[in-house]
């Protein structure tokens, strides 16, 4: 981010020198001025503070958490949440079939949407860039050939190309992992695409083309900070539909396999129960729920802020 | 229009290509044997091996067996069915209408609520009314649907008894399938009865399936309805003293439904290609369960099969969209 | 009686609490059949005030006038039917860019024969017929073929002359121009400006021109409103104003014009920028580029002074043996 904020003052020189030489504005740095923007968007700043909570489960889930996620508590067997009739305050959120807390094992499913999220958000989102800008910059055939890959990547529906990836890898955490980081790929691929072409057509590329930076530089180090915007966007509402993509498979069988506290894992291995103990259901649906709406909420507040068309 | 759509094609029939050469490496990427994926059978011996390897032509070189296959595909011919020996093309035809029946109704709920909830939201910016719409679409939006199709069952079926909570229709009806969609044949045949429980089969799944479209729709519709009503036009309208109704419903949603339509094309593709956890969970005969369980049971030449077919629907149904989008829009159309 | 009378409006926009003013107490008065030209820099509120008294300006945009009538009529105490059926019928508007001013999904008949439609009615041939015939009028060649056409089929100059046909559709008896010329090449700027003046002779409505261009309004305009930062600033017969204006403003845009710069190396420009919503001066508003600016027009504002049509809003008017108090 820093490193774009640079950038864009050097490919901007009205941000540099303002035009009113009398009344000398300094302006705003873009982070300052980005947190203003986000700032003034209430659903944005409900969606960070929801993000914050959960990344903090996340990193510390073995301290939050009051037990372990996989221990089963034979005694107590789908206790109802504590302010239920038949609750226990040991178990604050009830426990599941097998005894487990319940509790505990949304804490830990925290850890693994995010490190979901995280995992396949970062390899869709890298691949994407490298994809992305060799076709910016070569063109031509080289360009026409990723831009048809990608289009075929978008024929299919999202989950069904998901499920397909995952027909060739087997299921599993980790190749449901992958079968999400491609299901992604093309929406980075277009974005770093779009974005690079239009930088690219820049003066300040031009200039530096001339001074002799080789295509790795120029790429890397002059066009990509400035199309880091969009992408930016892009990743954090992909990181809700990789959290709800991964529970829609883990739901389907096709994703983490039980006894890992996977949200949709834990919503399909209890769907037996879902008359007798609305809680094994309810509660991992309305976490995935949560998670999600904070990653859009923020996205989009991310979005409109960084949108220059939305500003002044 | 002719030029446009020629162009269209240009791009539609690389990646047609595109997705039958995936499709044909996708039983050769499996990691094991090809054969025994094919087969069924594992642990098999080795002259057996090479007799099925005959027998599916794998020992022949790559672009013949390629071109083989897309040969036979084009002619309708899928393979068979590992599971159940039948051919997959007839599976996928015998399942398509369900899924068909289904994502019609979920698209008309979408387009119905949806659309005018994203003009009425527009129109009353920033009112109590645009905040409650923009708030549930969000929410609809961000639904992991199979918790929602619980819910939904939960509540109409379980607590309420309202609806039924799987399957087309009661099993005291038959309907003589002649289109294959269950509202259709029980009217053609005249049986009322059939068709009240068809319907009422439907309105669950329809909703689960409906609410992302439909909160998709809105959000999309709102934010197009507000930029088209910033337009010179839209004022110049107003200057000429149309009513706001006529300004709004004529010169403005004209506008505005151009992306809109786009959209609602692509959301058609998705769900024409079969709503995985919708019919999961609702034991929805249609494409998305046969693909999910043709997948547990390795049954490859289904799983290939259904996704040419369904990429097939995808790219026809974006065809069908862009000539939509030419008709609506005089720009591309001259 | 005049045909239009406006008192004291003014515009607002912003919150209350922070108000930015777009159009401060403004008067003003067509007669019918008369050529009111509106002149003033860019953001001097000459849109605003049209769209107030056309009565479209949005929320948050705040309109206040103290009368505000046409043909007698109250505009602001009639209900907004009442008010819509005048828009278009007697009171037209041409805008800035015709280009987008025309929706693209329709063609210059639909456009045509909504409006005449809405207002007059009458079979689809007969509105048909009146579109063909107003394209004629307009000048437009080919109309037949033209009546098909897409907006985006058409020129800039070939646009604008369907606005103007679909602002003579009803035969309003006022037309407000708002600088109709401006966003047309060069070459066509002067056939079309010439094809109003033509149709605002031979139907007698009024016509308040808003331009730039002072030149043009000399040529054409009977009466002449000068406006700086939302206020009027001069007003007067194009006679006087232009053999003797009385505002530092007004003789500075006179200044400007090409032509009073025959000879110069340099063209004379008025420096400084019309003040922003949040620094207006405290006195007069012109006082920070004024060159005769003195101690009283840095503290006191000043008010609009003399009799109609002559007036003007300076605490020293040049030529000031040409007010008569
Ligand atoms: N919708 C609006 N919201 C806020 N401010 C506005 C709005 N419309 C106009 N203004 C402000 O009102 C002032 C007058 O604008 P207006 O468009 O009338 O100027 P103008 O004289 O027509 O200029 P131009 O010659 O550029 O057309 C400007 O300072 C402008 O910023
Ligand atoms: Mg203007």
């Amino acid at each position: 981010m820093t490193n774009s904020s640079d950038n864009t003052a050097v490919a901007d020189p009205g941000t540099l020198s303002p035009l009113n030489p009398l009344n000398p504005i300094t302006p705003p740095s873009p982070l300052a001025e980005l947190w203003r923007d986000f700032r003034r968007n209430r659903g944005a700043l409900l969606g960070l503070a929801l993000v914050l909570v959960f990344v903090f489960l996340a990193v510390f889930a073995n301290w939050v958490a009051p037990y372990s996620p996989i221990e089963q508590y034979r005694e107590a067997i789908l206790v109802p949440p504590a302010w239920a009739e038949g609750g226990r305050m040991q178990f604050l959120l009830g426990t599941d079939p097998v005894g487990r807390d319940m509790l505990s094992r949304l804490i830990y499913g925290t850890r693994l949407s995010l490190l979901i999220g995280l995992v396949s958000i970062g390899l869709s989102m890298s691949l994407g860039i490298v994809l992305g800008l060799t076709a910016a910059y070569r063109g031509g055939k080289t360009d026409i050939a990723i831009m048809r890959c990608m289009d075929v990547l978008m024929a299919l529906p999202s989950l069904l190309l998901a499920v397909a990836v995952i027909a060739i890898l087997g299921p599993g955490l980790i190749n449901a992992m992958y079968a999400i980081a491609i299901v992604q790929l093309p929406s980075f691929v277009r974005l770093t695409r779009a974005a690079a072409l239009g930088e690219l057509s820049r003066d300040y590329v031009t200039a530096s083309r001339i001074a002799g930076a080789g295509p790795l530089r120029l790429m890397f180090i002059a066009v990509l900070p400035n199309c880091l915007a969009p992408l930016i966007v892009q990743a954090t509402l992909g990181f809700s539909t990789a959290i709800l993509d991964a529970a829609a498979l883990g739901f389907l069988g096709l994703g983490a396999q039980p006894p890992t506290p996977e949200w949709g894992t834990m919503l399909s291995s209890a769907l037996e129960f879902i008359q007798s103990a609305w809680w094994v259901v309810s509660l991992p649906g309305i976490a995935i729920l949560l998670a999600v709406l904070a990653f859009n909420l923020m996205g989009d507040g991310l979005r409109d802020a960084l949108d220059p068309k939305l500003k002044r | 229009m002719i030029a446009f759509l020629l162009r269209r094609l240009g791009v539609l029939i690389p990646t047609f290509i595109g997705i039958t050469l995936l499709v044909f490496a996708l039983i050769r990427l499996i990691p094991g044997d090809p054969v025994e994926a094919m087969s069924g059978e594992r642990g098999m011996e080795a002259s057996r091996h090479a007799e099925l390897l005959k027998e599916f032509g794998l020992d022949r070189p790559l672009p013949v067996q390629y071109a083989d296959y897309v040969y036979k595909a084009v002619k309708g011919d899928l393979g068979r069915s590992i599971v159940t020996q039948e051919p997959v093309m007839r599976e996928f035809l015998d399942r398509f209408p369900a899924t068909f029946e289904l994502a019609l109704c979920a698209i008309i709920f979408a387009v119905v609520i949806g659309i005018p909830a994203g003009i009425l939201a527009a129109f009353k910016r920033n009112s109590v009314i645009d905040y409650g719409v923009m708030s549930v679409s969000l929410a609809g939006y961000s639904m992991p649907i199979f918790w929602w199709a619980l819910l939904l069952i939960l509540f109409f079926s379980v607590q309420l008894g309202w609806t039924p909570v799987s399957g087309r229709i009661a099993i005291e009806y038959d309907p003589q399938v002649v289109t294959g969609m269950m509202l259709v044949d029980t009217l053609l045949e005249g049986d009322f009865e059939a068709f009240r429980s068809a319907l009422s089969h439907l309105i669950l799944p329809t909703i689960a399936l409906g609410t992302i479209p439909l909160a998709t729709l809105a959000r999309m519709t709102r934010s197009a309805m507000l930029e088209v009503l910033g337009e010179d036009y839209v004022r110049a309208a107003r200057a000429r003293g149309l009513s706001p109704l006529r300004v709004v419903g004529r010169h403005a949603l004209r506008n505005a439904l151009i992306p809109v339509i786009t959209v609602i094309g692509l959301q058609v593709g998705t769900l024409l290609a079969g709503a995985i956890l919708t019919e999961t969970i609702f034991s929805w005969p249609g494409i998305g369960k046969w693909m999910v369980e043709a997948i547990h049971r390795r049954d490859y030449p289904v799983v290939q099969g259904g996704i040419l077919m369904t990429a097939t629907i995808v790219i026809l149904v974006n065809l069908i969209v862009d000539v939509c989008y030419g008709i609506v829009n005089p720009r591309i159309r001259h | 009686m005049p045909l239009l009378e406006i008192k004291n409006l003014s515009v607002h926009f912003g919150t209350p609490e922070r108000p930015v003013v777009a159009v401060e107490k403004l008067d003003l008065a067509i007669d019918a059949g008369e050529v009111v030209g509106i002149v003033g820099e860019s953001g001097s509120g000459k849109s605003v005030t049209s769209l107030a008294l056309m009565g479209l300006i949005d929320a948050p945009g705040r309109v206040s006038a103290d009368a505000c009538s046409f043909d007698g009529r109250d505009l602001l105490a009639m209900k907004k039917r009442e008010r819509r059926k005048l828009l278009g019928r007697d009171i037209a508007m041409i805008f800035q860019d015709p280009v987008t001013s025309l929706n693209p999904c329709f063609t210059v008949g639909d456009h045509l024969t909504e409006t005449l439609a809405v207002h007059e009615g009458g079979s689809r041939k007969a509105l048909r017929a009146r579109a063909l015939e107003l394209l004629r009028q307009v000048e437009i060649p080919d109309p037949e073929r033209r009546l098909a056409a897409y907006p985006h089929q058409l020129s800039g100059g070939m646009s604008q002359r369907v606005m103007i046909a679909l602002a003579i559709a009803c035969n309003p008896r006022l037309l407000i121009a708002d600088e109709p010329t401006t966003a047309l090449d060069v070459t066509v700027q002067a056939q079309v400006l010439e094809l109003l003046l033509r149709l605002q002779r031979e139907r007698g409505m009024a016509l308040m021109l808003i331009t730039h261009d002072l030149g043009v309004i000399a040529e054409t305009a009977h009466r002449v409103m000068v406006m700086y930062a939302g206020q009027v600033m001069e007003t007067g017969t194009a006679d006087d104003l232009f053999t003797h204006p009385q505002h530092p403003y007004t003789e500075a845009l006179l200044s400007a014009l090409p032509e009073n710069n025959v000879g110069r190396e340099r063209l004379q420009t008025i420096p400084g920028m019309v003040p922003g919503a949040f620094d207006r001066p405290a006195g007069c508003l012109l006082a920070p580029r004024c060159q005769y600016a003195q101690a009283r027009c840095q503290s006191e504002r000043p008010a609009l002074r003399g009799n109609p049509p002559c007036q003007v809003r300076c605490h020293f008017p040049l030529h000031a043996d040409g007010i008569k108090e």
